[in-house]
């Protein structure tokens, strides 16, 4: 025990002797967090919209400042000429035209029904199904008042109405930043954790000093260990700093659940992400080597944890990799306890995939651990 | 014995930079693990992340709330078990098992038919339907929201088919260069332009801080080569090998993926040797003010890997954030390549379109490489 100590004591002090590094920990991810939740916002809006309108009545006029008057749309170009918004439209100044028809006006009355051409660029398909989405239920919506303007008696000849109404629960004002805040302190904890933590023994390995620990009496889980606790309390204190830092005084966010659920399982998340930083660094020799490694770990654990693309979206054996990956638990368990107060009924599952994943990394950390070359 | 006359001539600078260059390649090529990575990553990223991520939200769970279960409510569920978002897990939920089914996570909406549904629409002339998302991911709420109303919509005209509304204004939608809407199309440009600027910089980064850390940059400034050279031998290596990630990439994103390559393949190169250009200054230029490695890492991961997947502009639409983060996003250069792959490979614009975008790049790559080289310290210390 008064090995692990003298070890740990050994390792603090390294750590708070970099201040540069120390610093960088602590500011990089703060920044982030107050910035980066103000750029994550997916609402579809302040779509861009040419109308090229060969009609010019007073039908198609109203229909332009309808759609302006929606919120949603700007009005990027409005004329004549199909080629020439097309243009604005491949410069990606505007992502839809809408057409409309000569005798647009005319041919309603006098057929009783008339067509509007709609182009969107689809490279962005969501924003394109969305998009076009709402251009259509505002064009519904103007039909509908021509018609009432029309056909004064609501005869039995009109559909029926099915209205809908939409409730919005733990977070009715469809705030982004309530829901982006504790996702991104999630991934700046885990890229504090498996960063420090990977390049830490190899950097050990490349100065040399690992040899002296080797020849020495401590034992190979004494060494890990020791190496771990320090990052272990780092990524607490920067998640506290985060929660009640940025998330409680930046963003107003007051967790609905219990701390100490959060905290509970934040401890036990660290020691498997640790673990993977562990991993990364017995199988490298260099600082270089380590770093690739974790560059490559990272990339996938962000991309594929589910904060930014839905994971039911993705094709089955990319599910799969989502499962294995530790942040898609941890992002879940914030969001649930965080913003929906869930008990730890709830996410008994997190708790046991998460104990698990800890033993495996570090076992396996543990094993491949060579005190000889 | 005669000795060869050995001609006292020097070297010219040419020859010492490709000495240089060499010595610089035989560094990158001893660490075959490193190597390893170097071409492993970007084509597995790719591959991954190409097939794995978009933006559409699909086999989302939800619950129905059916009070009615009659002719109109249970073709409105038939519809949307149909529907390729939805998935329905549990139907005639009470509307207190809602709240439980939203706090164990996985059901993303529940919907909400009350009594008489049917009754009331056709004597009525309208009904009512509730939709309830969890909102704790406001995207996905409101987007689910969306497709659901759209959905009900529909089966309103089709159940009152026989009617023919006067007056009907139709529209014909044309979903232009991604009629499928695939997701590839916004991802596989995207993913490129992250992985090779993230991967040039990572490289880079570490290259003459490594040689400042094992003591070797004294020897190499002490010596009689011009000190902007032993920085831009650096970057030679990690260009042509980004280059060949590139060509992998694209060859893998055409053949598995189906990405088209609509522009001309020329262009696609110009602008991506200037990313990697203004990447690999980037780098150094981090490589540069940094006194360990460890430091140019966290630099280069910790403050670039978030910033980069977010401002590059395929994650979320750059046009939706507050103004002053518009203006950040600008000195993202993956912004820009981002912008130049897309016009380029999907609708197929030429250097006409693009020129703006590339003149950008360059002169990021430029700016870059020229605070490098004037930063450069020649005395250690």
């Amino acid at each position: 025990m008064s090995i692990l100590v003298h070890l740990l004591k050994k390792e603090f002090r390294q750590i708070f002797r970099n201040t540069t590094i120390l610093r960088l920990i602590i500011a990089m991810p703060i920044v982030q967090l107050v910035v980066l939740p103000l750029a994550a916002d997916y609402e579809i809006k302040n779509i861009n919209i040419s109308v090229v309108d060969h009609d010019r009545s007073a039908y198609s006029r109203e229909l332009v400042s309808k759609i302006q008057a929606s919120g949603y749309f700007k009005l990027n170009d409005y004329g004549n000429s199909f080629d020439k918004s097309f243009n604005e439209f491949q410069k990606d100044r505007s992502d839809l035209i809408l057409e409309i028809p000569l005798h647009f006006e005319k041919t309603l009355h006098r057929e009783n029904t008339a067509s509007l051409l709609i182009a969107v660029n689809a490279i962005n398909g969501t924003k394109a199904a969305v998009g076009s989405a709402y251009l259509s239920r505002i064009i519904a919506d103007y039909n509908a008042n021509i018609r009432s303007n029309w056909v004064p008696e609501p005869s039995m000849s009109t559909v029926p109405a099915i209205e809908t109404t939409t409730l919005h629960w733990f977070n009715p004002m469809l705030n982004y930043p309530v829901f982006m805040v504790p996702g991104i302190l999630v991934l700046l904890v885990t890229m504090v954790g498996v960063y420090m933590c990977s390049l830490n023994i190899v950097k050990e390995k490349e100065v040399g000093t690992i040899e002296q620990i080797n020849v020495s009496p401590v034992k190979k889980s004494q060494f890990l260990l020791a190496k771990l606790i320090p990052f272990w309390v780092i990524g607490i204190v920067v998640f506290t700093l985060g929660l009640f830092g940025v998330a409680r005084l930046v963003y107003g966010i007051v967790s609905v659940g219990s701390l100490l659920l959060l905290y509970s399982y934040l401890g036990i998340y660290l020691v498997a992400l640790l673990g993977v930083g562990l991993l990364i660094s017995t199988y490298s020799n260099t600082q270089q080597q380590a770093m690739s490694l974790a560059f490559f770990s990272m990339m996938i654990f962000i991309l594929m944890s589910g904060l930014f693309t839905s994971i039911d979206s993705m094709p089955e054996w990319a599910q799969w990799v989502a499962k294995i990956n530790p942040v898609t638990y941890f992002i879940d368990v914030v969001r649930l306890v965080v913003l929906k107060g869930s008990g730890f009924s709830d996410i008994v599952p997190h708790f046991v995939i998460t104990l698990l994943m800890a033993g495996l990394f570090n076992g396996w950390a543990l094993l491949n651990y060579r005190k000889t070359n | 014995m005669n000795l060869p006359v050995v001609p006292n001539v020097k070297p010219t600078e040419m020859q010492l930079f490709i000495a240089f260059v060499i010595k610089e390649f035989r560094h990158v090529f001893r660490d075959p693990k490193t190597l390893l990575l170097l071409f492993g990553m970007p084509i597995a990223q790719i591959l991954l992340f190409g097939f794995a991520l978009t933006n559409e939200i699909k086999n989302s769970e939800i619950v129905v709330c059916d009070y009615a279960n009659d002719e109109a409510s249970r073709k409105i569920i038939e519809r949307l078990n149909a529907s390729t978002n939805f998935e329905i897990k549990k139907a005639n939920l009470t509307h207190d098992e809602i709240e439980s089914a939203f706090k164990k996570g996985g059901v993303k909406l529940a919907i909400v038919f009350p009594a008489n549904f049917y009754n009331d629409l056709v004597h009525l002339q309208s009904a009512q339907i509730q939709i309830i998302t969890d909102a704790s991911d406001p995207n996905t709420a409101n987007t689910l929201a969306n497709y659901a109303e759209n959905i009900i919509m529909a089966s309103r005209l089709e159940l009152f088919k026989g009617v023919q509304p006067p007056l009907q204004i139709q529209t014909q939608v044309r979903m232009l260069y991604n009629p499928e809407l695939k997701g590839v199309y916004n991802f596989v440009p995207g993913v490129m332009a992250l992985v090779l600027l993230l991967v040039c910089v990572l490289m880079t980064s570490v290259s003459i801080v490594r040689e400042k850390e094992t003591g070797t940059m004294e020897v190499l400034l002490v010596s009689p080569f011009n000190p902007i050279m032993v920085v831009l031998s650096k970057a030679v290596p990690y260009f042509l090998l980004s280059i060949i990630n590139l060509t992998a990439i694209l060859v893998l994103s055409t053949a598995v993926m189906d990405m088209p390559i609509n522009g001309s393949i020329g262009l696609l190169y110009l602008a991506s040797a200037l990313l990697i250009l203004t990447a690999l200054a980037l780098g150094l230029l981090i490589s540069n003010v940094t006194d360990s490695q460890q430091t140019a890492m966290l630099l280069s991961l910790m403050g670039m890997l978030l910033p980069a997947i977010m401002f590059t502009g395929f994650m979320f639409p750059i046009e939706n954030m507050p103004l002053p983060l518009q203006i950040v996003s600008n000195i993202v250069p993956s912004k820009w390549y981002y912008i130049v792959v897309k016009s380029v490979m999907i609708k197929g614009i030429g250097i006409a379109g693009v020129w703006k975008e590339l003149l950008i790049l360059a002169g990021m790559a430029a700016v870059l490489l020229t605070i490098t080289i004037r930063n450069f310290k020649i005395r250690l210390a």
